[in-house]
């Protein structure tokens, strides 16, 4: 390791407070000006540094890729850990008394909810289910529960669906206590506040196939694996608004309750936690939405549900039944972030006045209980405790028809714009080949300095040092030429997203009608498992990184859209109305005043759109985009610990430099929340 | 203080209590179920299902048979090959129905640790190879012969293969030596991982549907043949030297791949206690026509697997009467 000690910038030189001279000049000439902005001084710096060390990396390994002195052959240590699990799982104590009770707790537990459910049956379920929603959230979100679950019967979905919801109430479960005591020791000690922040940033950027099989070594195929996973993805927005809530509480109201001589745990308890609750149930929704995102992925360790069904689907590429498991997803999803959103609103709001008395408070509850009873006997009367087989639709025929339709009208030979097989040749003409080729054409130490450039003009030395050393780091692990790879694919579909999702966005800004019709679709987009899309965009692109970059594209979208246009929509009126009454035209307007204004919102976007398109690089390994998206998967199903990690690594420290080059160093302490 | 030591007498208290319940000291971690086996006191079986038809066929029979001739709950999972072993010998499943070969999984999970224990042959043969499409090979039929290759690799060239000629792979869970023939036989072509077997069908149905020249690493049974027939290109002999070199050092592979008959592996457990579902799935043994009937039904007549499996069940009782236990 003593190798990445040549790293150019890592050099401590960096230290930005070295350059005074320019200061002390007295006249103000266009070249002192120069040298007093903040910009050109550390791109001087840079300058300086480069001059000095390139030279020398240059004499020294002369080829442009990343040097093989430089790299560090970890295949071997990580095959002999695997090797070491397999050997020892069932005899070393750490399996039998730690990891082992760790699995039966998951399995009893989830067993406990799955059988609870069965029990209730379809009518029972959709009933409690219901009335909940109708006590947290009221009439409107009582009805979409209810639809929703019979959707899902309807579908001939409700094992698989009973089976998700269970491992989502251990999963979740699991993810909030673990995200909320996380949460609260960062709330409460600036230590661990700042400890804890690199690990949750890591936990959200690690793709989750790649720590898929590390999981599922140890914890084996199966559910166990499949919830533990989930937790690793969704505890750290827990964590992150749990302490985000306690770091806020108001400093007055904890004076008062110090000063009526509360304890520390009363002030905890009484008042801190309380006044975050908007923050915890926040917490508590993003949980729920990353949890059930991961319920496809779980599925190919094994998880079972509706997950699975939807990979086996994928597997006799039938993109009708991929659908028909995708939906009840999709609609639990919903009802879930609908009756929490709402719920969370209601909260602190002073209770509705009207209604009956007995609509309110504890006897309503008790009704609901007893209603629940009543409805679950009555189901088990009638017969099936599973939803009645005869009440299905099946939507599996026409949605293959369509997409069959689509592909033959879209696929070639359309007029005037061409086929979807022309758009993707020529995407990967002209956009793909040659900015791959520039990336692994250029030294490597370019790239550093690049990066260590655009770093530190966007925030801070310290910015560009992470930046750098993620970089760095890729080089080491000798995966250099893939990265570069992979780097390409995502800048390229970063652009296209932009590009799109900020003329959508304008547009929506502008056009409430729009915006409306547009909102349930991009719900769909941002929560419809990707696997359901991997069909058709490869039977419209054809294999390889074409129909990668269009799935990564259409996942990434949604959110560029919602910022954009919330960035546009929210820009002071006052300053629109001054322009307007300076004559200004609408395309003025748009220019001059408002996208300048939203610039931080654009900015966010452009972030978000980085981090979402990386979040599918290893999907795209599914439908041919190579490079580090594959080896993730060649891991996980060769059991090749090596590999996997290597390249799940490699996408973190891309995630890690891409996050650093785009995200303005203030907006930091707002990630995730 | 005191209360201090209550609380820590009941955290020890709930530790304790978990432990009961998960088994009393020592977790087995080769003896663990999934949570939605066997309830509501049903008998059940879980079946792993991997991603291809012919593995989803087998499955669906003895599903079917053993609910509805053996009265037992049966539940599929659809997991990976390696995976899949490793599933096999914790007893979160029961079965492979079809295994293609893994050496090194036998070594340690048979041979070593007992966990697994053979099943006996399924009966099917499976062959890994090369093919052309058959309306291409019509036209050129010495595409056939792996040294005619070089001359076609502009007509198999594509977007992504860069100037040479497309060998288009699947799936990474598959074996494959296709990087070292491709190199050790000096072929002019490029290696397209389409990354799983969906994408790789896909692909290779929008080819056939514009009656487009490839070249596709692909293997048999297979019930995709019905729909876009292909015949085998010829690769240097498969020979045993050639096969153990290959097992020494991957990279000097430079022969075709043998022709495997498949097999049918079971948790030692359950192959013991399993009573007749184990026996049964010893007994399970047809042939590479039954599978593709089921097959067939399955991926083009887009019949569930389900029915797919009664409709075979009910026109073959002579098959499967003797397997039964």
């Amino acid at each position: 390791m003593s190798a990445t000690a040549t790293r150019p910038s890592t050099d401590p030189t960096t230290d930005p407070a070295a350059p005074g001279t320019a200061a002390a000049e007295p006249r103000p000439s266009l070249l002192s000006s120069a040298v007093r902005s903040p910009a050109a001084r550390k791109l001087a710096v840079l300058v300086v540094i480069a001059a000095v060390l390139i030279p020398l990396a240059h004499a020294k390994w002369a080829s442009g890729s990343w040097p093989h002195a430089l790299t560090v052959d970890v295949s071997g240590p990580l095959g002999d850990a695997s090797d070491w699990i397999l050997d020892n799982r069932d005899s070393h104590w750490i399996f039998l008394y730690f990891f082992g009770h760790i699995s039966n707790v998951i399995i009893i537990g989830v067993r406990a909810v799955y059988v609870a459910l069965l029990a209730l049956g379809w009518a029972g379920v959709t009933a409690g289910l219901t009335l909940i929603a109708w006590r947290v959230a009221g009439v409107r979100i009582a009805v979409t529960t209810l639809v929703s679950f019979a959707i899902c019967g309807l579908l001939g979905m409700w094992v698989p669906t009973m089976q998700t919801l269970a491992l989502m109430a251990i999963a979740v479960t699991a993810s909030v206590v673990i995200g909320g005591l996380l949460g609260l020791a960062g709330g409460l000690s600036e230590w661990a506040f700042r400890v804890l922040r690199p690990v949750l940033d890591t936990m959200q950027v690690l793709p989750a196939f790649a720590y898929l099989l590390p999981v599922v070594m140890i914890f084996g195929n199966g559910v166990p694996g499949a919830v533990l996973a989930t937790v690793i993805y969704a505890a750290p927005p827990m964590a992150r608004l749990t302490a985000l809530g306690l770091r806020g509480a108001d400093a007055g109201v904890l004076e008062a309750v110090t000063s009526l001589g509360a304890t520390w745990r009363q002030r905890l308890l009484s008042a801190r936690l309380p006044l975050a609750r908007k923050e915890l149930l926040l917490g508590i929704n993003q949980t729920i939405m990353m949890a059930l995102s991961m319920a496809v992925i779980a599925s190919v360790i094994g998880g079972g549900g509706l997950g699975d069904r939807v990979y086996q689907a994928l597997s006799s590429v039938d993109v009708g039944k991929a659908l028909a498991a995708g939906l009840p997803i999709v609609l639990l999803a919903i009802v879930m972030d609908r009756t929490i959103g709402t719920a969370g609103e209601r909260l602190g709001a002073p209770p509705a006045e009207g209604g009956h008395r007995l609509l309110r408070g504890w006897p309503a509850w008790a009704g609901a209980a007893v209603a629940t009873a009543v409805i679950t006997v009555v189901g088990r009367l009638t017969g099936s405790q599973t939803w009645p087989t005869g009440w299905t639709v099946a939507i599996e025929e026409p949605v293959n028809q369509f997409k069959e339709w689509m592909v033959d009208h879209l696929y070639t030979g359309v007029p005037v714009v061409g086929g979807t097989a022309d758009w993707a040749a020529d995407y990967v003409k002209w956009i793909l080949d040659p900015l791959r080729e520039g990336l692994q054409g250029l030294p490597w130490y370019a790239v550093l300095l690049i990066v260590a450039a655009l770093a530190w003009l966007i925030g801070t030395w310290a910015t560009a040092l992470t930046a750098t050393a993620a970089m760095a780091a890729i080089g080491v692990l000798g995966v250099w030429e893939p990265s570069m790879d992979t780097l390409s694919q995502v800048l390229a579909a970063v652009f296209v997203t932009l590009v799109l999702g900020f003329a959508i966005g304008i547009w929506a800004a502008r056009n409430t009608r729009l915006e409306r019709m547009m909102r349930p679709v991009l719900d769909m987009f941002q929560t419809m498992p990707q696997f359901v899309y991997l069909i058709p965009v490869v039977a419209l692109f054809g294999v390889g990184r074409a129909p990668a970059a269009a799935a990564a594209i259409v996942y990434a979208l949604p959110a560029v859209i919602r910022i954009t246009t919330q960035g546009i929509r929210n820009v002071d009126p006052a300053a629109l109305e001054s322009a307007r009454s300076l004559g200004a035209t609408q395309g003025q307007q748009l220019r001059q005043v408002q996208l300048p204004l939203a610039r931080p919102a654009l900015l966010l976007a452009v972030n978000q759109g980085v981090v979402l398109v990386l979040a599918v690089v290893v999907i795209g390994g599914l439908v041919g985009s190579g490079a580090l998206g594959y080896d993730v998967l060649f891991g996980l199903a060769q059991g090749d610990l090596a590999t996997g990690l290597v390249a799940g690594t490699a996408i973190v420290c891309l995630g890690l430099m891409l996050d650093r080059v785009t995200q303005p160093t203030s907006r930091r302490d707002r990630k995730g929340a | 203080m005191a209360r201090t030591r209550i609380q820590l007498l009941t955290a020890a208290a709930g530790i304790a209590a978990v432990f009961t319940a998960t088994g009393c000291g020592a977790a087995d971690m080769t003896k663990q179920s999934s949570p939605y086996a066997n309830v509501g006191g049903a008998k059940s079986v879980t079946l792993s299902v991997q991603s291809w038809v012919g593995a989803q066929s087998n499955v669906a029979v003895a599903q079917y048979l053993l609910e509805h001739e053996l009265g037992y709950r049966v539940d599929t999972v659809q997991v990976d090959e390696i995976p899949a072993w490793d599933a096999l010998s914790q007893g979160r499943v029961d079965a492979i129905l079809e295994d293609w070969g893994h050496p090194e999984q036998e070594q340690r999970y048979v041979k070593d640790k007992k966990l697994i224990v053979p099943g006996g042959g399924l009966g099917v043969t499976g062959h890994i190879g090369w093919w052309v499409p058959k309306y291409f090979a019509d036209k050129h039929p010495d595409v056939l012969n792996w040294k005619n290759l070089n001359k076609y690799a502009k007509t198999f060239k594509t977007a992504e293969s860069g100037g040479k000629g497309q060998l288009l792979d699947g799936s990474p869970s598959y074996v494959t030596n296709d990087k070292a023939l491709v190199k050790n036989l000096k072929l002019n072509y490029q290696i397209v991982f389409s990354g799983s077997e969906a994408a790789q069908i896909t692909q290779i149905k929008q080819f056939a549907k514009g009656k487009k020249p490839f070249l596709t690493y692909w293997y048999e049974p297979q019930w995709l043949f019905n729909q876009v027939p292909m015949v085998e290109v010829k690769l240097p002999k498969y020979t045993d030297e050639c096969a153990n070199e290959g097992t020494k050092d991957p990279e000097s592979i430079d022969c075709a791949y043998p022709t495997t008959p498949l097999q049918k592996y079971l948790n030692a457990d359950f192959a013991k206690q399993g009573g007749k579902a184990s026996a049964f799935l010893k007994k399970f043994h047809w042939t590479k026509q039954d599978q593709n009937e089921v097959s067939e039904l399955i991926a083009s007549k887009g019949m569930s697997a389900q029915d797919a499996a009664k409709k075979w069940v009910e026109a073959h009782p002579d098959v499967w009467k003797k397997w039964m236990p």
